[in-house]
C-alpha cells in the first residue's frame, strides 16, 4: 500500500498514506456511519408513511383506543437504560477490563431483551384485540414502523451476544474493540430512532 | 500500529491525541461525565413529554404536539453528542458531513410526503369511514 520512497535527504521512509495509521480501523467506523445514515433514511421513509396514513382508521381502533403509555414510558427507560450502560461498557473497554466490560455488556443486553419482551406482549396484546395489521393503514404502518425498530433491537441483542462471546474467547483484542464501537454507534442510534417513535407514534397518537 | 511520527504532513485528518483526549486512537472517546450529563438531560427530555401528554397538562393539544417534538429534537441533539460522540472535525469533517446530507434527505421525505399527501387527501371525495369500508 506504502510508497517506500523516501524524500531526498529523509533517514527513514516517509508514509503519506496516512488514512489507516491515523485511526486504525481501516475507516470500518465511519463506514459504519454511512451504513446508519442509509439507516435512517429506512426509519425516515417508514415514519413518512405513518405520518400519511396515521390517521386512516378505517372506522377501526385509533391510537388513543389502543396505547398503553405506561408500558411505552417502561419501554423507553429500559432502552434509555441500555444506552448509558452500553456507555460503561465501552468506558470499561478503554480501561482494558474485561471482565467489567462483558458485564456492562449483559445487562445491556438483558435490558434490550426485557424491551423486546413488552413489545412483543404489547403487538400480541393488540392483535388480540383485532387490532392486527390488517385492519388499517393505521395498524398496517404502525406495526411497520415499530416492527421494524424492533427488528434491528433483535438484530442488535444477537450481534451483541456474539461479541460477548468473541470478547470471552479472544479477550479485548483491536478487532473486536472495533466491532464493539460500531455496535455501540448502532445501539445508540436504535435509541434515537426510538425517540421519534416514542413522540410521532405513541404520543401523538394518543392526543390525536 | 506504527510508532513513526512525521508531523505537519497534509492530508492527516487528525493527531492522535487531538480528538481522544487520553485514550489512544482506538477509545471511545466518551468519559463517564459525558455519558452521565448525556443521560441526565436524556431523563429529563423524555420525562417532561410523558408527563404532558398523560397528564393532560394543557388543554390545546396543539400546543403539546409542538412542545413535545421540539423536545424530541432536542433529545436527538443530546444523543447525537453525548452518546454517539457526533462532531465536525471526525474523519476529517466527513462523518459530519455524511450526517447533514442524510438530514436533508430525511427532512425532504418527510416534510415532502405529509405535505403532499395531506393536500391530496383534502381534494379526495368526502367519504364516511363505514362507507369506506364497503369499497372494495
Amino acid at each position: 500500500m506504502h510508497e517506500m520512497t523516501p524524500p531526498p535527504g529523509a533517514t527513514a521512509p516517509v508514509f503519506y498514506e496516512q488514512e489507516e495509521h491515523a485511526h486504525g480501523d481501516g475507516g470500518t467506523l465511519f463506514g459504519f456511519w454511512i451504513y446508519l445514515m442509509g439507516d435512517s433514511l429506512i426509519f425516515a421513509v417508514l415514519f413518512a408513511c405513518f405520518g400519511v396514513l396515521g390517521r386512516n382508521y378505517a372506522a377501526g381502533p385509533s391510537g388513543a383506543d389502543l396505547f398503553d403509555l405506561r408500558l411505552v414510558a417502561i419501554n423507553t427507560t429500559l432502552l434509555l437504560l441500555s444506552s448509558i450502560t452500553y456507555g460503561f461498557a465501552m468506558l470499561e473497554m478503554d480501561k482494558e477490563k474485561t471482565r467489567t466490560t462483558l458485564i456492562w455488556l449483559a445487562i445491556t443486553g438483558l435490558l434490550g431483551a426485557a424491551f423486546l419482551a413488552i413489545e412483543l406482549y404489547e403487538f400480541a396484546h393488540l392483535i388480540h384485540e383485532g387490532a392486527t395489521p390488517q385492519r388499517s393503514a393505521f395498524l398496517s404502518s404502525f406495526f411497520t414502523l415499530v416492527g421494524t425498530h424492533g427488528l434491528h433491537v433483535t438484530f442488535g441483542i444477537i450481534w451483541l451476544v456474539t461479541l460477548m462471546v468473541q470478547v470471552r474467547l479472544r479477550g479485548l483484542i483491536m478487532a473486536n474493540k472495533r466491532r464493539l464501537m460500531c455496535l455501540s454507534m448502532f445501539w445508540h442510534f436504535l435509541d434515537v430512532v426510538w425517540i421519534g417513535v416514542f413522540t410521532f407514534v405513541y404520543l401523538m397518537g394518543v392526543m390525536r | 500500529m506504527s510508532d513513526v511520527v512525521e508531523p505537519g504532513l497534509a492530508g492527516r485528518p487528525q493527531g492522535h491525541g487531538e480528538a481522544h483526549g487520553p485514550h489512544d486512537a482506538h477509545g471511545s472517546q466518551g468519559t463517564f461525565r459525558s455519558y452521565m450529563t448525556g443521560f441526565v438531560l436524556s431523563v429529563i427530555l423524555t420525562a417532561i413529554p410523558f408527563w404532558l401528554v398523560m397528564g393532560n397538562v394543557l388543554d390545546d393539544t396543539r400546543t403539546t404536539g409542538i412542545i413535545i417534538m421540539a423536545l424530541a429534537a432536542v433529545q436527538i441533539v443530546v444523543h447525537m453528542i453525548y452518546f454517539l460522540h457526533m462532531n465536525t472535525k471526525s474523519e476529517g469533517g466527513w462523518t459530519f458531513l455524511a450526517l447533514l446530507f442524510t438530514l436533508i434527505l430525511v427532512v425532504i421525505t418527510l416534510v415532502g410526503s405529509i405535505w403532499v399527501m395531506y393536500h391530496l387527501d383534502q381534494n379526495m371525495m368526502q367519504m364516511p369511514p363505514h362507507e369506506a369500508l364497503q369499497k372494495p
